[in-house]
Formats: C-alpha cells, sequence, structure tokens
C-alpha cells in the first residue's frame, strides 16, 4: 500500500516469513501430504483385497471352468461340482424379496418423516431410524429365527419356516433404516419453493408430494434403493440363520412360489459356512473364493449405478 | 373452462356483476378489513385494511419485513400452512370471506395465482410445467391439455422462444424466462387474481423490461398484487399503491398520488429515498 515496492517483494520471499508463518506453511504441506496419504491408501487397500481375491479365485475358472462356475446348475463341494446358480438365483430371490418389502415401506416411511410428520416428533423418529441401522445383524437373524420362520411356518402351512420368505423379510427390515435416510435426505433437499409452486396452484399435500417432490427426489431415492439392495446382497449372518441353506432351483416357472417358500442358500451364507471346512489350496476353497469375487463384482457394480444416479440428479438440479 | 372441477367459493355469483353480488359493500375484487397475521406471538400484519381494485396492479411496496409478503400470501391462504400462523379480520374475495370455514383452500388458490421472488419452475419439461395446475384440477384430455399450454405460453410472451421444443427441462431456461414460465404456469389454472412476490428481483434489467410489459398487458384481464421494492418499478406498472411499514399499511392510493403528493410523512421519507 503506502510502504515502497522494495520492501514488498522482500515480504513475500519464504526465508524473510515470520517465525509463525513459516510453521503455519510446513503444517499446510504436512496436513496435505497426510490427506493424500489416507486417500490413496483406501484405494490400495481396496485394489488388494481385488488381487488378493482373485489371486485365489482365478484357479476356479481354469479347475471347474468359468462358464459351469458361473452357471452349473448344483453346488456339491462332495462331488466336485461348483456351479453357483442356485446360489446366485437365492441371492437374487432373497434380495429382490426384501427390496420389494421394503422400498415402499422405506419410500413411504421417508415421505411420512420429511414431508408429514410434526417437526418435534421428526428428529425422534430419525433417530430411531439411525438406531435400527446401528442393529447388528445377527440380532436381526434373532428375530427372524425365532419370531418370523415359526410365523411364515404356520401361515403358510411348511415343513419349516426357514425359507426365501423368510429371509426376504429379515432383509427387509436390515436395508429399510439405509433406504428410509437415504431418501429422506433426498426429500428433505427439495427446494421448499417446489411445493410452495405445487399448493399456490391449488394443489393439495398429497398431489405436491406425490407430482412434484417425490419426482424431484427420484435420483436420491433410487440411489437409496440401491444402497438397500447392497446392503441386502452383502448381508451374511440373518441369512445365515434364517433361509435353511439348501442350494437349491426352482423348477420352471411354476416352481417360483414353492421355490420362495422352501428352503435356499445364498453366496454369502455358503461362503460363510463352508470356510471352516475346506482344505487350503482346494477346488473348493479357490471356488469359495470366486463366489466372494462374484459378489464383489456385483456390489462393485451396483454402488456405481448408485454413484452414477446420485451425480446425474445432483447435475439435474444446478 | 375447466368444467370438471366443483367451484364452491363464488362461482354461483358470477353471472350477476360482482360488485353487487354480496350484501356488503363490495367495491373491490378483494375487500380486506381489519386483517392482523401473527406467527405464534409475533404479530406479523396490523389491522390491515385495503380494497384491490379489479383489473388494475396494486403495488406493494416497504421495507423488508414490513409485511408485504405476508399479506399477499394471507389473500391466497399459504399462510394455513405455517405452524402457528393465525389471522383475525376478513378478506373478502367478490364477497366471500376466504377465511370461512366453508371454504375450500385449495380451490381459492385455484382463483388466486401466485409468483415467486425466485422463479421457481419444476424440474420437468416447459410442458409439464404449464400442464401441471390444469392436470391437478381435472383436465385429462392431451389436446385440451396442449391448448392450454400453448394459450398460457402466449399469455405470458413466452411461446415464441420455447414453441419449438416445449418438452425441453424448464430449468435449462434463462431466469427471465423461467419467471415467465412460473406466470404462464399460474395463468394455466385460469385464476382471477395474480399475487407477484417481488418477480423482478432475481432478474437483470432486460428480464425485468419484459415481466412489466407482461404485467400491463395482463391487468385487462386479471387483478394483479406486486411487491416490489423498486420504486421506479411500482410507479411504472401500478395504478394504485400500498406503503408497508411495521406490519402497518400506512397509506394507500393511486400511485400518482403516493409517489407525488404522499398524504403521510413516512411515505413521503419512503419513496424520496430518505428512510433507513
Amino acid at each position: 500500500m503506502a510502504s515502497t515496492p522494495t520492501t514488498n517483494t522482500q515480504g513475500i520471499v519464504f526465508k524473510n516469513l515470520s517465525r509463525y508463518e513459516k510453521r503455519s506453511r510446513v503444517k499446510d504441506i504436512v496436513a496435505s501430504i497426510v490427506v493424500h496419504t489416507s486417500g490413496i491408501a483406501a484405494i490400495v487397500v481396496l485394489f488388494f483385497i481385488f488381487v488378493f481375491l482373485a489371486k485365489d479365485a482365478l484357479p476356479t475358472f481354469t479347475k471347474v471352468g468359468i462358464l459351469k462356475f458361473l452357471i452349473g446348475t448344483s453346488w456339491q463341494p462332495e462331488f466336485e461340482k461348483f456351479g453357483i446358480l442356485p446360489l446366485l438365483v437365492g441371492s437374487l430371490f432373497v434380495t429382490f424379496g426384501a427390496l420389494v418389502v421394503a422400498v415402499p415401506i422405506g419410500i413411504a416411511c421417508a415421505v411420512y418423516i420429511a414431508e408429514v410428520s410434526p417437526p418435534s416428533f421428526r428428529s425422534l423418529l430419525k433417530v430411531i431410524v439411525e438406531l435400527l441401522a446401528g442393529i447388528p445383524s445377527v440380532v436381526f437373524g434373532f428375530i427372524g429365527l425365532m419370531i418370523l420362520a415359526p410365523l411364515v411356518q404356520k401361515v403358510f402351512e411348511l415343513p419349516t419356516g426357514l425359507t426365501a420368505l423368510t429371509g426376504a423379510v429379515t432383509l427387509a427390515f436390515m436395508s429399510m433404516p439405509t433406504i428410509i435416510s437415504v431418501s429422506e435426505d433426498a426429500i428433505t433437499a427439495v427446494p421448499k419453493s417446489y411445493s410452495d409452486g405445487s399448493l399456490a396452484l391449488g394443489a393439495t399435500k398429497w398431489e405436491t408430494i406425490r407430482h412434484v417432490v417425490i419426482p424431484s427426489a427420484k435420483s436420491g431415492i433410487v440411489a437409496a434403493c440401491l444402497l438397500g439392495m447392497g446392503r441386502a446382497i452383502g448381508e451374511t449372518m440373518a441369512v445365515l440363520m434364517v433361509t435353511g441353506n439348501a442350494s437349491i432351483l426352482p423348477k420352471g416357472l411354476v416352481g417360483l412360489p414353492n421355490f420362495f417358500l422352501g428352503p435356499v442358500r445364498t453366496m454369502t451364507a455358503t461362503i460363510a459356512s463352508d470356510m471352516g471346512e475346506t482344505v487350503q489350496g482346494s477346488t473348493h476353497y479357490n471356488a469359495l473364493f470366486a463366489i466372494g469375487l462374484t459378489l464383489f463384482a456385483i456390489s462393485f457394480a451396483v454402488n456405481m449405478a448408485a454413484d452414477l444416479i446420485l451425480r446425474r440428479g445432483g447435475l439435474g438440479k444446478e | 373452462m375447466l368444467v370438471s372441477v366443483p367451484v364452491s367459493i363464488s362461482e354461483a355469483q358470477s353471472p350477476q356483476p360482482r360488485w353487487n353480488a354480496a350484501s356488503e359493500c363490495v367495491c373491490g375484487k378483494v375487500e380486506v378489513e381489519d386483517l392482523s397475521l401473527f406467527y405464534g406471538t409475533f404479530q406479523a400484519l396490523r389491522n390491515v385494511s385495503i380494497s384491490i381494485p379489479e383489473c388494475a396492479v396494486l403495488a406493494l411496496i416497504g421495507p423488508s419485513g414490513c409485511g408485504k409478503s405476508s399479506f399477499l400470501r394471507c389473500i391466497n391462504r399459504l399462510n394455513d400452512l405455517i405452524p402457528g400462523a393465525r389471522t383475525t379480520g376478513r378478506v373478502l374475495l367478490d364477497g366471500k370471506n376466504v377465511y370461512d370455514p366453508d371454504v375450500d383452500a385449495f380451490l381459492l388458490r385455484k382463483r388466486v395465482g401466485m409468483v415467486f421472488q425466485q422463479p421457481n419452475p419444476f424440474p420437468k419439461s416447459i410442458f409439464e410445467n404449464v400442464a401441471y395446475g390444469p392436470r391437478i384440477h381435472g383436465v385429462k384430455n392431451k389436446s385440451e391439455l396442449a391448448d392450454i399450454v400453448e394459450r398460457s405460453l402466449r399469455r405470458a410472451a413466452l411461446w415464441d422462444e420455447v414453441k419449438d421444443d416445449v418438452y425441453k427441462p424448464a430449468l435449462a431456461l434463462s431466469g427471465g424466462q423461467q419467471q415467465r414460465l412460473c406466470i404462464a404456469r399460474a395463468l394455466a389454472v385460469e385464476p382471477e387474481i395474480l399475487l407477484m412476490d417481488e418477480p423482478c428481483s432475481a432478474l437483470d434489467p432486460i428480464s425485468t423490461g419484459r415481466i412489466e410489459e407482461l404485467i400491463c398487458s395482463l391487468k385487462e384481464d386479471y387483478t394483479i398484487v406486486i411487491v416490489t421494492h423498486n420504486m421506479q418499478q411500482a410507479s411504472r406498472i401500478s395504478d394504485y399503491t400500498g406503503f408497508f411499514l411495521m406490519g402497518e399499511l400506512i397509506e394507500f392510493g393511486e400511485s400518482a398520488q403516493i409517489f407525488t403528493r404522499p398524504k403521510d410523512k413516512r411515505t413521503e421519507d419512503y419513496v424520496t429515498g430518505r428512510f433507513g
């Protein structure tokens, strides 16, 4: 400002900075290195998980064959049959069954929390939903085993209550908190001016929610459902406890209802229950890793999809 | 036009001249009598009485927070939705108090359209934005909807700019176009009154000019109440002006009089810029 130019050029040279200023610059550099390393570490860890998974999984594809592994209809390790189709179908049925239950209830619940509930009740509900997300999956398994399974057995007059349906409903309750809290955030993020605009045209609250608020939050809600799906497909413990663990394929389309009301085995449950009894390096051992790799690929794809949809939604809102 | 919609407020009276419809002396389209508004314990409006003449532009001026927007939202009962908001007094629309228990707030809002400060088109296509109102009021026929959309867009002086692609996202329009779209959206449900809450405050001077032209042409058919912070704008486009201060209507009269020979000292201070 008023000072002469010569002192000014002196003032911006690093060695002329005060001790305090020097320390501040060093801290800046250190912080940026720490943050960079942590960020890269996360990627490196993910990469090594993939590498180790692939290392033990790949022999399966030479020993069993990739097609026989992926679409083989029978999983019987004792007879050297390593087809994961029954497990894949089991996982998909339980997961989609869970979503069929969890998505409508979850979205309805999110709408209630975000748009309808009185403000004081709202915060309580949000805490409860978050609490629900923190319950260990074994506990859900317990509830499924002790309450849901006998109920399913009685209602459908089945020999056992440990069925795909039981698993789906248990998983529905587990994925609901994710679906509720992520869609609730998306709904809350819809600008109030949108609903004002709709109400000022004479729309009712329900019409406003149905035609303006939910469509505006669509991408967030879809992402919420995909995240819920990711949770459901990767869940192991609860599913292991309540689905009966029999690797069975549905007998055509007509066999679907029976399949749904019978025991199934999922990919995650197979890994968890078989891992303890395999010989390291055996085909069975490799096959379990290959299942893990398949799961990894599926959940990676689901998460990518969720991410893409969220990002596209974010741009659309600009 | 929207025949499928049951109309409760005063459609039955409309064949007669409106000002003869009710026994009370109704000289304006909207007669506000002794209106007070409370948000919880805070009183936002104090005993406001004003007569809004039909097919004219009424400008409301006054410093921020003086209750102009709150007043607008009393006319279409948008304040109903704010928890703790409470009104006393009467707002007569064609002689019928809109706060009477037998008045349906949704049909009231169909007759009293509103345009907001920030253009707020829905994240849908241009067509869907305009068709939204008629749709929720029961218009299903596609060609009828298309007619309404075209008519409304023409009336809002936007048609020529968007007619080539009415299916493109509304959010891709410029701010001024978005605001005209919001006006078209409001017109699509065929209101009688148009409330405008600082419709130009987020727009550049050129867009503002277009909206002002539009307001002048709309007053042939609609009763318009506009809140504005821009004195020049108020004097340019309005027939009547009301000056609000701290929730009170200080002065109301023909705009020419308010801006040249205000009766109240506070009005004079405000319109000449000697205020706060």
